[in-house]
């Protein structure tokens, strides 16, 4: 079982060695000329204006809540959904209506425009 | 494994990297100087946690914990951070004027952990864990069978924070 995940290790090997290997090439292979030519923003890009590190909107925190909350639902759907074909059907309908109550929470979200952008 | 190494063995070896670097992230949590940046290594942190979860064989939960714990609640703090003004250029101090007792209250926590942790009869041999799907199958069947309150609960919980946190950040 275990041993399967030594795909997954190989994987994240190679997957880090690759961009280091291209960016350590770069650096070892390339000419250092700077020039504020060289240096400019190239192919249609657009000197920056003010910082990165600006203060975002609240609504971003909003719809990350939001976000969480069907996350988790998602996360319980799951073990049932595998044992779906051996559920009775009272089963079945009490995660109906699991669905059902944050199906209300969804309705009343998007009634309150909390999901419009504004 | 495959191919027989005799001490440590290839398990321990990624156990004790991924607890390594768990370890790691979780200290740069707290000594960062920047607030934004102890998010960041909070979510290397919790995916060193998930690791230790693979090896353990608890795929559900190394699942859960990247898609809830990275995937959600590390990108809300983020989000909490980037919203708050000046928090995310301003330097932090890691100490401030109850840093001593702090310290004492873990280190007391540590000695009181240290000495249930020798208490506990270790089990030798893993016992034997019924494989993949029928585990994770179990579990679904125990939420709409023996936990079924609790699961109803449950829903009812998300459904309530979710106009909560409508309602807060709606009228303001």
């Amino acid at each position: 079982m275990l041993t399967q995940y030594a795909f997954v290790l190989i994987m994240v090997g190679v997957a880090l060695s690759v961009p280091i290997l291209a960016i350590l090439a770069n650096y070892f292979l390339s000419p250092h000329k700077p020039d504020p030519v060289k240096t400019d923003v190239y192919e249609s890009g657009m000197k920056t204006v003010g910082d990165a590190w600006v203060q975002f909107r609240a609504q971003y925190y909003l719809i990350g809540l939001v976000f969480v909350l069907f996350d988790v639902e998602a996360l319980f759907l799951f073990p049932i959904a595998v044992a779906y074909d051996k559920l009775a059907f009272f089963a079945t309908m009490e995660t109906i209506l699991f669905i059902l109550m944050l199906l209300a929470g969804l309705i009343y979200a998007w009634r309150k425009d909390a999901l419009e952008w504004q | 494994m495959p191919i027989e190494i005799p001490i440590p063995t290839v398990t321990q070896v990624i156990f004790l990297v991924m607890a390594l670097f768990t370890a790691a992230c979780g200290l740069m949590v707290v000594i960062s100087r920047n607030l934004f940046h102890s998010a960041l290594f909070l979510v290397g942190a919790l995916f060193g946690v998930a690791a230790i979860f693979v090896l353990l064989e608890a795929e559900f939960l190394a699942v859960g914990q990247v898609l809830v714990y990275i995937g959600a609640i590390a990108t809300l703090i983020v989000f909490a951070i980037m919203l708050t003004r000046g928090m995310m250029r301003g330097r932090t101090s890691p100490m401030n004027h109850v840093s001593g007792r702090g310290a004492l209250g873990a280190l007391v926590f540590f000695v009181a952990l240290l000495a249930f942790l020798k208490k506990v009869p270790w089990p030798e041999q893993a016992q034997a864990i019924p494989v993949d799907e029928s585990l994770i199958a179990g579990l679904g069947d125990k939420f709409v069978t023996t936990y079924v309150v609790a699961f109803e609960a449950v829903g009812l919980l998300l459904m309530v924070a979710l106009i909560g946190a409508v309602m807060l950040a709606r009228d303001r």
